[in-house]
């Protein structure tokens, strides 16, 4: 445009560069009064905040496993699936200052093998959570977004997917095909980005379709793709992790369904150990032999209930209708 | 709403229809030769396998097995199992569903009631010591690993106490000299247990329909007198100490599915219900005067159900996957068992039938849920 035909004459010269940077303070400093906020809410449930300390001591207890074996226990004793307490005549044997929660029948230690266990189980959780809401936030937002056809089909998909028992599927899967816990976290991670939380997450998807902000993006000339990413999906991040909460949840819970039933191609996991303590004829031998299953069940039941009620307490955050009092 | 129905009804059969094809492609998709599987059986004789290798198409390409495979579902013929031989899938799926049947919708029927009086009580009376009490435990139970919780409850209630039988159906001791089969009684015994419901259906709908009559106790003094004449009749019968044996074998396992089952409709119900009691006409009810209870059960609890209903397909289906897993730990010998012996035993016609099955189970559970739905929702009732 030429100097003459301006009709801004004396508008002040707007540096583009200078105003994203702007742009993107305000929208981080927007996102941490929105984060500060939610936190004040979270804090309010008490149930909330314990849950997450678990998780806390959990992760600690997966970052301290490698550094055990690096330092104190020597892989031939400690090793959790090749390791044998040589020091002990008889197996399962009790716990004792050297191994804290004993030994299983095969002479290995539980706690070693409970600790390794714990960050594949964190491995399992978080891939097949981040595949769920991958998949669920953009099938939602383009379900949601385009309508017709494509929100038909897709939404028929969900229903269809919905109907499925899962685990019921996933032991015949497990049954017929060599299962890793990789493949694992994808399927679960597959299904259910593509079932129940594609739903929700479309419900959610439609209140933002007609807000005025996406109107006046279309009209600014924002195309599809730059409205369903830009717009739609960081609108329905909230409530994704909220998903990737009860995700996690079912993933944990589904490997150790399966590793119990000695259907999946994995070396040591929660669900091996009780497999284990169970073919060894143990169970119901009951608190003679508590160290064998106690620790293994107790870890996958406080696990998954911590990230469910994290979930739950986030709910309270991302859903205002369920507040105490108004904010 | 008759066009609703069959809307749903057609997407059903589609569903159906999909999970045959899911589970025909997933056996074919496994490493190994399913057709070799039938003919290297040693325990099928030479005829039997020629005619089953005719029936079922093995030599032909997998388009056409597909579909021979579907026509034979469609006429009700899933093949021979392995392992069962010669039984044909069919039949052994048939005696065993019954019993899925029973545990799963008297597991459901009982949590579901459990969890939706708990869930109002709870978001009544917010931030008590009852709700914290009834969260954590409830979420402890819903999220328990199923398997290890099972156990505990067989260790505590049958080895420990001697209370109840450890698991399996029936007891064979008890069962030498009886000249019936297990099967003949535990139909009896659906029988009595259809039949009473819809007893005690009509005579509250009749308690209803006619005014002075609903306010009394008769109705609920008319239903216990039914529930109490079901045993002394059994009594009579000769077969009533074996019907004993199995109810005996059924509580244990009934327990442990509502247990792990109720929180979810618990915890759905108190959210709702926190929704609901937000609304105008609570608050017209309470400025009305009406008592507390009255406010509680007919005024927010009957509109807070409407979206647990919603969501009692998720349940559900956690009830069926409950139920596999809870047949597998007790021994309980219907679908779910099947499903777990048949896979572990590569015992694929029963695998595949094993699957359909249970899909078809949970597609009737969706139809029952869409017909409540539309019977509970004026909305979709008068369109």
């Amino acid at each position: 445009m030429g100097e003459g035909t301006s009709l801004f004459e004396d508008a002040p010269e707007i540096d583009l560069s200078r105003g994203r940077l702007d742009l993107a303070l305000v929208r981080l400093r927007m996102a941490w009064r929105t984060l500060r906020d939610g936190w004040a809410v979270f804090v309010e449930s008490r149930i909330g905040v314990l849950s997450l300390a678990i998780i806390a001591i959990f992760a600690l207890m997966a970052f301290s496993h490698p550094i055990l074996m690096a330092t104190v226990w020597t892989p031939d004793v400690y090793d959790p699936v090749t390791g044998y307490a040589f020091d002990r005549f008889e197996h399962p044997s009790p716990p004792d200052w050297r191994h804290p929660l004993g030994t299983d029948s095969l002479g290995r230690d539980i706690l070693s093998q409970l600790l390794f266990s714990t960050k594949s189980e964190f491995i399992l959780g978080i891939t097949a959570a981040l595949v769920t809401v991958g998949i669920a936030t953009t099938v939602g937002a383009v379900a949601a977004y385009y309508g017709g056809l494509v929100d038909s089909l897709l939404m028929r998909l969900a229903d269809l997917i919905i109907a499925l028992p899962g685990i019921s599927l996933l032991i015949v899967l497990s049954a017929l095909f060599n299962l890793n816990l990789f493949y694992l976290a994808l399927i679960i991670g597959v299904l259910g980005g593509f079932g129940g939380t594609a739903i929700i997450l479309k419900s959610q998807a439609l209140s933002i379709r007609v807000k005025p902000y996406i109107e006046a993006a279309r009209a600014a000339g924002g195309g599809h793709f730059h409205v369903i990413f830009v717009h739609i999906i960081p609108n329905l991040l909230p409530l994704s992790l909220l998903y990737m909460m009860f995700t996690v949840t079912g993933a944990i819970f589904a490997e150790a369904v399966l590793s119990f039933l000695g259907l999946l191609d994995i070396r040591m996991s929660w669900g091996i150990m009780i497999h284990t303590a169970n073919t060894g004829g143990y169970l119901l031998a009951g608190a003679n032999y508590w160290w064998l299953i106690v620790p293994a069940g107790a870890s996958i039941t406080l696990l998954c209930s911590a990230f469910y009620l994290v979930g739950r307490a986030l709910d309270e955050v991302v859903n205002p209708r369920l507040r105490r009092h108004d904010r | 709403m008759t066009n609703y129905l069959l809307r749903r009804s057609g997407q059903m059969v589609l569903t159906l229809f999909l999970i045959v094809t899911l589970a025909f492609f997933l056996v074919q998709a496994q490493p190994g030769d399913y057709a070799a599987f039938y003919s290297l059986n040693p325990d099928i004789p030479a005829e039997a396998r020629e005619q089953i290798k005719a029936s079922f198409g093995l030599d032909k390409p997998l388009w056409q097995q597909y579909l021979i495979h579907m026509k034979n579902t469609l006429t009700g013929n899933f093949g021979v199992s392995f392992g069962h031989y010669p039984r044909p899938v069919i039949e052994v799926l048939a005696e065993r569903l019954p019993r899925t049947i029973v545990l799963f919708l008297s597991a459901t029927a009982v949590s579901f009631y459990l969890g939706f009086f708990l869930g109002k009580a709870i978001a009544w009376r917010r931030g008590g010591v009852l709700e914290y009490a009834a969260t954590i435990s409830g979420a402890t139970l819903f999220t328990a690993f199923t398997p290890a919780f099972a156990l505990m409850m067989i260790w505590i209630f049958a080895f420990k106490l001697g209370w109840l039988p450890v698991g399996k159906f029936l007891d064979p001791l008890i069962w030498r000299g009886a000249e019936v089969t297990a099967n003949h009684v535990f139909s009896y015994m659906l029988a009595t247990a259809a039949a009473f419901v819809v007893f005690a259906f009509l005579t509250l709908l009749v308690a209803r329909k006619s005014g002075r009559f609903a306010t009394g106790r008769l109705p609920f003094l008319i239903i216990a007198a039914g529930a109490v004449a079901i045993p002394v009749a059994w009594a009579f019968t000769g077969i009533g100490y074996l019907a004993l044996d199995i109810l005996r074998h059924m509580i244990l396992p009934i327990a442990t599915l509502t247990l792990i089952s109720f929180a979810g409709t618990m915890l759905l119900t108190r959210n709702s219900m926190l929704e609901t009691m937000r609304e105008d006409y609570v608050m017209a009810a309470r400025a009305k005067g009406l008592p507390e209870k009255v406010v509680r059960d007919r005024h927010a609890a009957r509109n807070a159900l409407l979206p647990v209903i919603t969501s009692l397909v998720y349940s559900l289906i956690f009830a069926i996957d409950g139920s596999v897993i809870i047949e597998g730990v007790f021994s309980w010998p219907g679908t779910g068992m099947t499903l777990l012996q048949a896979v572990r035993s590569e015992d694929l016609p029963l695998v595949m039938g094993a699957m359909v099955f249970i899909g078809l189970f949970s597609l009737l559970a969706h139809v029952i849920v869409d017909v409540l739905y539309v019977y509970l929702d004026p909305r979709i009732r008068y369109q």
